[in-house]
């Protein structure tokens, strides 16, 4: 039995706005992977639930006519690796999910969840940032949409007020379309592990796949919230592709990141590590839009 | 306080089933303490060792970290649901054959994981094979004769559809 006060299952998001504002002492549930293993962990021991797991609108992913891709906050891991937009459209972040926990984990954790629980580790976090998705986020009113990267404001903690739900990951058209992506975890185990460090690459080439258009670089792990190297991609842009270029990634990488000494690795382990993932997920990425042909 | 039960229907092994369970109650302890159905097993209770893996809707799912309100209108099928006329399926002869038995208390997890990948009908690499299974833990460490098994049906499965 869980150690749960009280349970509430909202059917709609304006169901599940209301609940959450009626009842100040709730906490929104999903899949349930990371809130049940709290609770039965005694961290959120005697916490009050409000489920939006029938809400319907939140589950499933469809890519509208302007290309926007809407990723319901509720669909689950396995979906979103098995769904053909993604497979089609942003293949990395299907690989990203693929990579949570285990087969069990991925058919019951979702997105949204894997957001909003704030943790640096999460592994669609990366991608997410680096795809410059936007969050869709409803309050029983006009609600608002805002970038990834003012989501996440420290450790565990994410900007969502009370009564307020994640219902769409958005990626526009514009940050996905001829860009490819690589995401790279690193970590002790193949499965059932956290990334002890994790790298996720989105690049663009020019027509003659010789210069690096764009890229955008978000590390898991090697800041206290998932960490956009600026410096880097300013850097990057606009250099030939080459054998200097990779190595220029690996060197600035190396400046920029700031990974803490924890109990999984060194902070010198992590700055090692970083450059190599960096580097191989540029290059893969390169290769995968046809460019760096030796 | 939670003081109401909630009646749950589903069907668990090709049976309906009706239950009033408590909202607190984990679909692992529904099975296991109102419909007897123990071969799903109690292990480590966060979602991590897979010994009470069951197939819910065709995906399979830590029961551990499910709650029993959540399977409503759902379909679940636990081991004991697989034998026809109490013959074992292939898979669970094939764990027989290959040792891939020892304690055999993570069996039924592993048996039910190998169940929902061996009716996708793929082949696959042994590689692909382990990453599927990942979510459940062997602690007596049997793991090569558990893919062993995994591997001799798919292959069994693999020669029947080319005749």
């Amino acid at each position: 039995m869980y150690d749960i006060e009280n349970y509430y299952n909202a059917s709609t998001i304006e169901e599940a706005v209301r609940l959450l504002k009626e009842h100040p002492d709730t906490r929104v549930i999903s899949g349930g992977s990371d809130v049940l293993i709290k609770i039965r962990e005694g961290k959120m021991a005697g916490t009050s639930l409000v489920s939006i797991r029938d809400i319907k609108e939140l589950n499933g992913i469809t890519k509208k006519e302007n290309g926007d891709i809407y990723i319901g906050a509720g669909t689950t891991f396995s979906h979103i690796t098995n769904d053909p937009v993604i497979q089609e459209n942003i293949p990395v972040l299907g690989e990203a999910v693929d990579q949570v926990g285990g087969p069990q984990i991925r058919n019951i954790g979702t997105i949204g969840g894997n957001i909003c629980n704030g943790a640096v580790s999460a592994d669609s976090a990366p991608t997410v940032f680096s795809l410059n998705a936007l969050l869709r986020i409803e309050d029983g009113n006009n609600g608002r949409t805002v970038p990834i990267r003012d989501f996440y404001l420290g450790p565990g903690r994410v900007d969502l007020k009370r009564g307020e739900i994640l219902t769409h990951v958005i990626i526009p058209a514009k940050e996905y379309q001829g860009y490819h992506g690589n995401y790279i975890k690193y970590s002790m185990r193949k499965a059932m592990d956290i990334a002890t460090l994790s790298c996720s690459v989105v690049s663009k080439v020019n027509t003659e796949k010789n210069i690096l258009e764009d890229v955008r670089i978000t590390f898991g792990v090697a800041a206290p919230v998932p960490f956009r190297c600026e410096k880097t991609e300013a850097a990057l842009k606009g250099q030939e592709i080459s054998e200097k270029l990779y190595e220029m990634t690996e060197q600035s990488i190396r400046q920029e990141i700031n990974p803490r000494d924890s109990w999984r690795a060194s902070r010198e382990f992590r700055m090692q590590i970083g450059g190599e993932i960096a580097k191989r997920a540029l290059k893969r990425t390169i290769e995968l839009a046809g460019g760096d042909r030796k | 306080m939670i003081k109401d039960k909630v009646l749950v229907r589903c069907v668990v092994n090709g049976k309906e089933v009706a239950e009033y369970v408590d909202p607190r109650e984990s679909l692992l302890d529904m099975l296991r303490n109102r419909l007897g159905l123990t071969s799903v097993k109690k292990g480590c209770e966060v979602g991590e060792c897979g010994a009470c893996t069951v197939i819910i809707d065709g995906e399979t799912i830590d029961s551990c970290i499910y709650l029993a309100v959540w399977a409503e209108g759902k379909n679940i099928r636990t081991l004991e649901g697989l034998e026809k006329n109490g013959d074992l399926t292939r898979i669970q002869e094939a764990f027989i054959e290959e040792g891939a038995i020892q304690c055999g208390f993570c069996t039924p997890g592993f048996v039910m994981s190998a169940t929902v990948l061996l009716e996708r009908g793929e082949v696959l690499t042994r590689e692909a094979i382990k990453k599927h299974m990942s979510g459940n833990l062997c602690r007596c460490t049997g793991y090569q004769n558990i893919v062993n098994a995994v591997e001799k049906v798919m292959l069994e499965q693999q020669e029947t559809e080319g005749v």
